[in-house]
């Protein structure tokens, strides 16, 4: 049924796009009507495909790197205090850095290829994972703690077996972050520098006044982005059948 | 009300821990500048349930703690095992949330005290876990997550699970306060069967709670605190509800409470 409604919706916004270009008479190369942007996407269909798997590869691969790095990060800072009192001033004022502002500097150390637009999606997608993990690694419910300490575990075990666990639901919350920004980190990096990915092609096509196909891009671009956020929330609520459902997806009405 | 005789299988006899008798003495707890009590002592006698009865924040609770370890104690309390060794690791504690862990299955929840010592999964200790489950009326309900549970099942799981651990002394802080009236006087009797012979040392505020299940009570009461004589009501545990003698100890213990 959310899908049904979610398809009527989209249709009826088609329609209205549709209906503003052919009523205003707006030239293609301003606003392109949908129809236009679906011919674009069928004729351009093999370019679209060739510069589309370079960005979905640039973002998995970031995806992948991030959230390893970031999960191993908040690992280390929950598992060393030594680590904790030098790196987290370091981390939290890294934050206030606008990320997106080192994307040239990226494209010159890294160059005009994938690694300088992975490196973008990692960068990020390793503070919400970091930060989500850490946290929960740090709110553990102290009453399992203290049965733990009760029961002679050592802290590793503590670790790996209670705070852990307990900590996965916010870590889902983070790579659901990660999932919706790594688009963004690689195509950001993209129009920095690059010579193929979608965020090329954008820019490309926004140049030659076509603008039909800078809109099958951003087509291409908007399906990854929700797929890949779909794939990780079903990801998560299989790897946790004991959290409670926050989403009000059976909704009754 | 009383629960039926349960067979007392579940029990290893060959390792079952010796009871262990504790004493507390000279206990001292400041809070905030306040002493909540000084030069308090308790004697919790071997293989008998003592309930510790006292209002809020008298600090009972942190008696407990210090006693499993979990508090530091203020100098200079003492608190030792008659047999002299040290009480680290021959504790099991209970709690008044039942702290199961929801990612665990009952069984694995029961068995978690193994898990966290990294201890071989053996058949003999699964049957055990399977057989306190049994115990506390669980059987069937091995593979089922906690959510699926109800408040009165899960402190079941508790007990299964703090019976498990097989220890020495075991410690309840208000193991049945969260809990709907009649599932705590279930519940009483799943635990009094259950513990029979150990050393129990428990919390609670509740007086008919205290008299249905310790075989000793102590009242601690005023700031600073003191603990008072043990009563030592009579007839077998778990006492029952309606018994008239039990009702006129009630009345006493709610006096002294409040004195």
């Amino acid at each position: 049924m959310r899908v049904v409604r979610a398809l009527i919706t989209a249709a009826v916004l088609l329609a209205l796009w549709q209906g503003v270009v052919s009523l205003t008479g707006v030239p293609r190369y301003i606003l392109p009507g949908p129809l236009a942007v679906a011919d674009a996407l069928q004729r351009q269909a093999p370019l679209l495909v060739q510069h589309g798997a370079t960005t979905l590869t640039e973002i998995l691969l970031g995806l992948v790197l991030g959230v390893a790095l970031g999960g191993a990060s908040a690992l280390t800072l929950a598992s060393f205090r030594t680590a904790r009192r030098w790196l987290m001033p370091l981390l939290v004022v890294s934050q206030a850095i606008p990320v997106f502002a080192l994307a040239p500097l990226l494209v010159l150390w890294l160059g005009y290829g994938m690694a300088s637009k992975v490196a973008m999606a990692v960068l990020v997608i390793f503070f919400p994972v970091t930060t989500a993990l850490f946290d929960g690694l740090r709110r553990t419910e102290p009453g399992w703690l203290d049965l733990a300490r009760t029961m002679g575990a050592s802290r590793r075990s503590v670790l790996w077996h209670i705070r852990l666990p307990a900590a996965l639901p916010a870590f889902g919350s983070g790579l659901r972050v990660a999932a919706a920004v790594a688009p963004i980190g690689a195509v950001i990096g993209e129009w920095v520098g690059s010579s193929s990915g979608l965020g090329y092609l954008m820019l490309h096509a926004n140049a030659r006044m076509q603008i039909d196909l800078l809109f099958a891009a951003l087509a291409v671009l908007g399906v990854f982005a929700v797929a890949l956020y779909a794939a990780v929330d079903a990801l998560i609520r299989r790897a946790l059948p004991w959290q409670p459902d926050t989403h009000p997806t059976e909704e009754k009405d | 009300m009383n629960a039926p005789e349960l067979p007392n299988a579940v029990r290893p006899n060959a390792l079952a821990p010796a009871p262990l008798s504790v004493t507390v003495t000279g206990a001292r707890l400041t809070y905030g500048g306040t002493e909540l009590f000084a030069d308090l002592s308790l004697t919790v006698e071997a293989g008998v349930t003592t309930g510790l009865l006292g209002p809020s924040g008298v600090g009972k609770t942190t008696l407990l703690r210090m006693v499993a370890g979990l508090a530091d104690p203020e100098p200079p309390t003492v608190i030792e095992a008659r047999d002299g060794a040290p009480l680290h690791g021959r504790v099991a504690y209970m709690a008044q949330q039942d702290l199961l862990l929801p990612w665990l299955t009952v069984l694995d929840n029961v068995l978690l005290g193994a898990r966290l010592r990294h201890e071989r999964r053996s058949p003999d200790l699964v049957a055990r876990a399977r057989a306190l489950l049994e115990q506390v009326g669980l059987a069937g309900r091995e593979t089922d997550r906690p959510a699926t549970l109800s408040g009165g099942q899960r402190q079941r799981v508790a007990i299964a699970r703090t019976l498990m651990e097989d220890k020495p002394l075991v410690l309840m802080d208000e193991p049945f306060s969260a809990l709907d009236a009649l599932t705590r006087l279930r519940l009483q009797d799943v635990a009094a069967s259950a513990l029979a012979g150990r050393t129990v040392l428990m919390i609670t505020h509740d007086p008919l709670e205290a008299l249905r299940l310790g075989h000793r009570i102590h009242v601690m009461t005023g700031r600073p605190a003191t603990v008072g004589p043990a009563l030592e009501p009579p007839g077998r545990i778990p006492r029952a509800v309606d018994d008239p003698a039990l009702l006129a100890l009630q009345a006493e213990l709610l006096r002294r409470l409040a004195g």
